[in-house]
């Protein structure tokens, strides 16, 4: 008896672990490249808007081509030239990065629901694939994409599981995280896109290119950010459904600021909010009331808010080295 | 010291820089040899920062030539200074104060080129550093660190890029004297290295600590180069501040009055919060100018700002017409009948969008007539603006035009106007407190603001000004006090001082010991 307990109850935390792990990633990615927009210096409320169109790209790729690789290509592609609007208006023109950023949500927005509306969804995917037919251009899935155990490690017990029995995109997350935190924090470049971020004026007068770095590290987040969408249709949720981000960039621009722009952190909260996102779910699942989802998913804002208030006080600034030329357009003097 | 042209680390020659409405550097010629620490002096906006900006590639000359080493050189930004070995370290730090000594210092090298050796570049940053006598944590961030170790951290950040020619902005001017002599130490050792320093100050006693030559600077021409041997304190006192023509005003003899404001031992801080005013005591009578002579930035807006009670003092007391106002807020101060023309009129003086009539009544809109119970009598609003544009000769289509619209010198007028007739019932003010009342304006608009000031002194005002312009100040004055450092060394009279008494006093060189109030 006790033991059947015990046992349900590890399969449980398991089955919850895993997709706090996957709920996560989709903020992790999104985060990540954020995060180094921000280091640069450049705000991007544009994320929900780069992600919806990454998840709409993914899901027309797939369902046309069957090709999980081109489709998250593509997704990452199409965020991209989002974000290159983004940079043009922001960095080229220094308009207000805020109006630019919401704009290019509402437009992604809009955009994915009409490339996914279905007589339009239907002559894009006829366009992309002749011989698709009828019956596959109508349906709202694919196939998840596959997951892929790692020997011995996947064996551990719970924890196994939750990190190593996943798909590619997954793996991808971990390494990119190590790898973005080694490169903005060990190597020149990565030196530079941070005191681009923080004061522009002095990076120049030492010969950075201030605008070469807020351009790629604005792209790179609009990259991640389509990978977030992508990874969010055919990694976590193959379903598709209007507007299914939810939301979710906005979480992870508030995860930015949560981990005070470390990709290590990022990780670290994404799990967390992620985890929020996971418990959500399987208390419905559970039949718990009707109101306490509402409050769980208010978590990640307000230990944001909580987060914001503290960094009001200037020596947690400094400690923790919020970007300070954050969201301002900078212009050559002479 | 050796001064053959093999010597020569720099060359300037013509320099021209002209900014809107201003002549920053007027043909100067400046040179730096190799192993000598050459004082580039003179007051504020005397264009020595403007000179050396250029030499760092911050500014291009419109004329002029740069060698270096004897050879020609373009300097397009302080990328191409850096190269060439020319670093600044400027009087504001240009440092990343989140980011570490090491991050710092080693930012905008180009090797190596992708993964940084963070732990080599420590060592070899503390090697340098203990080499002139300091010590400093290179893992340390720079918001952790004193003013002193900033500038350190600047210094050495020129070092290590491989700088020999070392241009310092008023280094002193965040340093502690210990700090300072430390300061001067390193300076002579990386002279005897056989580099060469451009030290910028306004201050003769520095000039004389370290320099081998010096330079003084005036109104953007130079005025003098010699070596330090053949210099004295009173002749480089009144090259700074020069010996202009003196063109009298009409100005009346009156007899001063009972005391006004009353400042008793102040002490005050500055926007960093360290003490910008340290001890002041002075009196201003009705009838009187005092005017505060000083180089800017020795405290003279923290001292408008307490007499105007616009920033709180932390020992001592302020009194009005007998009456202790001490840190009881600047409506009480207006109600008392303080006025006050600002630095910056743009900025503090005038709401810039809003019309003249409006900006007419800012100080009083809140009493009568021009308001009842929080509702403002708009014609009562114009009839005073009609009224003050006529008297104070504005010149505006109408009171409803904005302000923004209006010359620099109507601008400062409305100010004027404002401030010194526009205290409701024909009241004139009782202190006019009159920050650089001329600055930027035209020679009519100039002569306009002092009559204007010495009309209300005797209609009975006590007039508290504040100039950089030893001109204004001997002209104007009855008194005139001088500020250094937040401290006066000393208050005269204009008739029994001289340009070179008073200029000593300002670089700090001279102290009176009696100081009467």
């Amino acid at each position: 008896m006790g033991a059947e307990v015990v046992a349900v109850g590890v399969e449980w935390l398991g089955a919850f672990l895993s997709s706090t792990v996957q709920a996560g990633t989709v903020l992790l990615l999104a985060a990540l490249g954020e995060t180094y927009a921000e280091r640069s210096g450049i705000l991007n409320l544009g994320v929900e808007g780069m992600m919806i169109v990454g998840a709409a790209f993914s899901y027309l790729i797939t369902l046309a081509t069957g090709n999980d690789l081109l489709a998250i290509l593509v997704a990452m592609g199409m965020a991209t030239l989002l974000a290159l609007i983004h940079a043009v208006i922001s960095i080229s023109f220094r308009l207000n990065q805020i109006v630019s950023g919401l704009a290019i949500t509402l437009f992604g927005l809009g955009l994915s629901g009409y490339l996914t509306f279905p007589d339009v969804r239907v002559g894009i995917l006829r366009a992309i694939n002749p011989s698709l037919p009828m019956s596959m251009a109508y349906r709202q899935s694919t196939p998840k994409l596959p997951d892929i155990s790692i020997p011995l490690l996947s064996q551990i017990p719970v924890i196994g599981p939750a990190f190593f029995r996943q798909n590619a995109i997954i793996y991808a997350s971990y390494v990119l995280t190590v790898l973005l935190w080694w490169f903005l924090f060990k190597t020149r470049p990565g030196l530079n896109i941070r005191s681009v971020g923080e004061n522009p004026a002095m990076a120049d007068s030492l010969g950075i290119n201030v605008y070469l770095i807020r351009y790629v590290a604005t792209l790179l987040g609009g990259a991640l950010a389509g990978l977030a969408g992508a990874f969010l249709f055919i990694g976590y949720q193959p379903f598709w459904v209007e507007g299914m981000t939810a939301g979710r960039g906005f979480v992870a621009l508030a995860l930015v600021i949560f981990a005070a722009w470390s990709p290590l952190r990022v990780m670290a909260g994404a799990y967390l909010f992620g985890g929020v996102e996971a418990l959500q779910f399987r208390l419905q699942v559970l039949g718990y009331g009707t109101t306490a989802p509402q409050f769980l998913l208010m978590l990640p804002y307000v230990t944001t808010i909580i987060v914001l208030v503290a960094l009001s006080y200037e020596m947690i600034r400094k400690k923790i080295g919020v970007p300070a030329a954050l969201a301002i357009p900078y212009a050559r003097e002479e | 010291m050796d001064t053959s042209p093999s010597k020569k680390l720099v060359e300037m020659r013509d320099i021209v820089k002209s900014f809107p409405g201003v002549l920053a550097n007027d043909h100067v010629n400046f040179t730096l040899y190799r192993g000598e620490i050459h004082a580039l002096l003179g007051e504020n906006g005397a264009g020595k920062t403007t000179l050396m900006n250029i030499l760092y590639g911050l500014y291009r000359p419109d004329e002029g030539k740069i060698l270096v080493r004897g050879k020609p050189v373009k300097i397009g930004s302080p990328a191409d200074a850096l190269h060439l070995g020319i670093g600044m370290v400027h009087q504001h730090f240009k440092l990343i104060p989140p980011h570490t000594v090491v991050e710092n210092v080693i930012l905008g090298l180009k090797s190596p080129r992708f993964k940084l050796d963070v732990g080599r570049a420590a060592h070899e940053i503390s090697d340098l550093a203990s080499r002139y006598g300091w010590k400093i944590n290179p893992f340390a961030r720079i918001w952790q660190l004193s003013a002193g170790e900033k500038q350190m951290v600047e210094i050495l950040k020129v070092l290590y890029h491989g700088a020999d020619i070392l241009i310092l902005d008023e280094p002193t001017s965040v340093l502690t004297p210990q700090e300072t002599r430390g300061l001067f130490e390193s300076l002579k050792k990386m002279r005897e290295e056989g580099k060469g320093i451009v030290f910028i100050t306004h201050k003769l006693e520095e000039v004389f600590a370290v320099g081998n030559r010096v330079t003084v600077m005036r109104k953007g021409r130079v005025v003098a180069t010699m070596s330090m041997e053949k210099a004295t304190r009173e002749e480089l006192a009144r090259l700074m501040v020069g010996r202009p023509v003196l063109f009298r005003l009409e100005k009346e003899s009156v007899e001063p009055g009972r005391p006004v404001l009353q400042l008793e031992d102040v002490h005050a801080l500055g926007e960093k919060g360290v003490p910008a005013l340290r001890g002041i005591t002075l009196i201003v009578r009705e009838r009187e100018v005092l005017g505060i002579a000083g180089v800017t930035g020795n405290g003279q807006l923290e001292l408008a700002e307490v007499a105007t009670g616009l920033r709180k003092v932390t020992h001592g007391r302020v009194v009005v017409d007998g009456v202790d106002v001490t840190n009881k807020g600047p409506r009480a101060f207006i109600e008392k009948g303080i006025a006050y023309i600002p630095a910056e009129r743009q900025r503090e003086g005038l709401v810039i969008g809003m019309n003249v009539a409006e900006n007419l009544v800012l100080r009083y809109y809140r009493y009568e007539p021009f308001s009842r119970r929080a509702v403002i009598n708009w014609r009562m609003v114009d009839e005073n603006a009609e009224k003050l544009v006529r008297k104070f000769e504005i010149v505006t289509p109408n009171v409803r035009e904005t302000t923004r619209h209006l010359s620099g010198g109507n601008q400062q007028k409305v100010v004027v106007a404002r401030e010194l007739g526009g205290r409701p019932g024909g009241k004139t003010p009782r202190l006019v407190v009159a920050m650089y009342p001329t600055r930027g304006l035209d020679v009519g608009a100039t002569e306009y603001v002092r009559k204007t000031l010495l009309r209300y002194r005797e209609m009975g005002s006590a007039i508290f000004l504040v100039s950089e312009d030893l001109e204004e100040i001997f002209q104007l004055s009855d008194r005139i006090a001088v500020i250094f450092e937040g401290q006066i060394m000393g208050v005269v009279r204009p008739s029994e001082t001289s340009y070179e008494e008073v200029g000593l006093m300002m670089a700090g060189a001279k102290r009176l010991e009696e100081i009467p109030a």
